[in-house]
């Protein structure tokens, strides 16, 4: 009985030890890849190109589910504002929803699923078929020439992607709203411009996107290069990014929001 | 073989991996300009030695010097420099960077490297791709090339920084006759041409032996025969024999051990 107390303990113990170290071994990971400097450090070409093939191919995806998110936030909100007779607040309601919490929000989620699993799987793959011994044994560090652009691109990316979300998003509410459930166009867009504040709204809702950008590509990357080369190693891996990199959005946005609105 | 200089010199080496102890104290000469051949039977570490040569993975003890630098204890600056300067490996998947083409594959390690004008980047790289054969590949893809062609790039990536020792990861597995032929033929040559020191990681005796000045059998965590391969099939140990011969039956058995097979056959499955 006794045993089996000491037993489990130590197995506590020592899944608590494991994480700490895949912390750790995450923290130096990131400040090495950054030690290289800035965006450029690796060829502005290289950073064009994953700055491409992170943002530009999440463009589809983002511009999509930030229309459908803005369309029914129109709908939804429309149905509790008339109840108040403050339709015309509908303008406002739907620009603040997506300029604070659910552009950076959403956008960071979707990325996570979308561009943070193919950097994780690419990054594996590179792994699994020695392409980043390869490197190395050209005396070129893999850090530098793989992980700093990417890092670099999705810091880059993130915030305009949420940008354009919560941009689509409010031409999806003023479609429904307007078009569809005949809110006054001058009301809508009037309301609007009348209290979303450029830095209280616009630049703390980028602040939070290029939080999650930093923390979302980090945990992708790593997860790729820290990933066990076979194919099953490599779906963990990919799973765990889209997994952890969206609760971390999720709880990161709680202290941001809170930070923010000055309770904490 | 003691008249000769020694590129990698191995001493008191020691690697375990988890509870499993691959290199027990071995010690260990390269000599300079030759090629050796790493062979032994699966599962003994030969990779895991061109890794521990390389600086990939750090050994428990003993230490490993690369043309006088000790790697294990490099720094990382350091170490690249001399991997930079010395060292060339060639995979066994050849690991080309898949989202380049062959051309920009061979010029990858120049350009980061050396700040040449693209023309004598060109010109490099078409040299290094007359040398294996491959000149008129130079816009395809890694995926448009076989597994031979692969290689052979790989290889002229792997010569573009005129290393003074290549590492081969077991170059001659999974290759049709034609392909081994000139893999075969091109390590000969390169070793000859640019007087590099050859070390080979392989399985097959035959080709080995053709181009190997030396070969060294590991076994069981240690060194079992180093040695011309003449020597060895001609005077080494039974094991070294056996191995070097490819019987199946000798002193490392067929069986994997177990207990005696008629009371295992009659044991009652509970």
């Amino acid at each position: 009985m006794i045993n089996k107390l000491i037993d489990s303990t130590q197995l506590l113990g020592r899944a608590a030890l494991a994480r700490l170290q895949a912390l750790g071994r995450a923290g130096v990971f990131l400040f090495s890849s950054l030690m290289w400097g800035g965006p450029g450090s690796a060829g502005f070409g290289d950073l064009i190109k994953q700055i491409y093939s992170i943002g530009v191919r999440s463009l589809s995806i983002i511009i999509v589910a930030g229309f459908f998110v803005g369309m029914v936030l129109g709908l939804q909100g429309y149905t509790i504002l008339s109840d108040f007779g403050s339709e015309a607040a509908l303008g406002t309601m739907v620009s603040l929803t997506l300029l604070r919490e659910l552009g950076p929000v959403v956008t960071a989620l979707l990325f996570a699923g979308r561009a943070g699993s193919a950097l994780t799987a690419e990054i594996g793959l590179m792994k699994a078929t020695e392409q980043i011994s390869a490197m190395e044994m050209m005396g070129v560090d893999p850090l530098k020439r793989i992980i700093t652009p990417r890092l670099w691109a999705g810091f880059i990316a993130m915030p305009i992607l949420a940008l354009l979300f919560s941009l689509v998003g409010i031409w999806g509410g003023a479609y429904v709203g307007i078009n569809m459930l005949g809110v006054d166009e001058g009301a809508y867009w009037g309301n609007m411009q009348a209290s979303v504040q450029f830095y209280d709204d616009v630049i703390k809702g980028l602040i939070k996107s290029l939080a999650f950008g930093l923390v979302v590509t980090w945990i992708a990357v790593y997860q790729g290069f820290d990933s066990i080369p076979t194919s099953e190693g490599i779906s963990k891996a990919t799973t765990q990014t889209v997994v952890v990199a969206s609760l971390a959005v999720l709880g990161l946005d709680f202290v941001l929001t809170a930070i923010m609105l000055g309770s904490i | 073989m003691s008249s000769e200089q020694a590129f990698v010199s191995i001493r008191g080496m020691s690697f375990s991996r988890g509870n499993r102890l691959i290199f027990d104290n071995i010690d260990l000469d390269i000599p300079k300009g030759k090629v050796t051949a790493i062979m032994g039977p699966s599962g003994t570490g030969k990779t895991t030695l061109l890794r521990l040569i390389g600086g990939q993975i750090l050994p428990d003890a003993g230490t490993i010097e690369v043309d006088g630098y000790n790697v294990p204890t490099l720094k990382r600056a350091q170490l690249f420099e001399l991997r930079k300067k010395s060292m060339g490996m060639l995979f066994q998947s050849g690991a080309l960077f898949t989202d380049l083409s062959v051309f920009d594959n061979v010029a990858f390690p120049i350009r980061v490297h050396s700040d040449l004008p693209e023309s004598m980047v060109r010109d490099l790289v078409l040299m290094k791709l007359e040398a294996v054969g491959l000149r008129g590949a130079r816009h395809l893809m890694p995926a448009e090339l076989s597994g031979g062609m692969a290689r052979r790039v790989a290889l002229a990536r792997t010569i573009a920084l005129d290393p003074e020792m290549m590492l081969y990861d077991e170059p001659f597995t999974g290759l049709d006759p034609i392909s081994l032929g000139v893999t075969v033929k091109l390590i000969k040559s390169l070793n000859d041409a640019l007087s590099l020191t050859s070390v080979l990681v392989t399985h097959d005796v035959e080709e080995a032996c053709t181009i190997a000045d030396y070969v060294c059998l590991l076994s069981e965590g240690g060194v079992i025969g180093f040695d011309t391969p003449e020597n060895l099939i001609e005077n080494g140990s039974e094991q070294v024999r056996q191995f070097m011969q490819g019987k199946p039956d000798g002193p490392v058995p067929f069986h994997f051990p177990a207990n005696d097979f008629s009371a295992d056959l009659l044991k009652r499955v509970k």
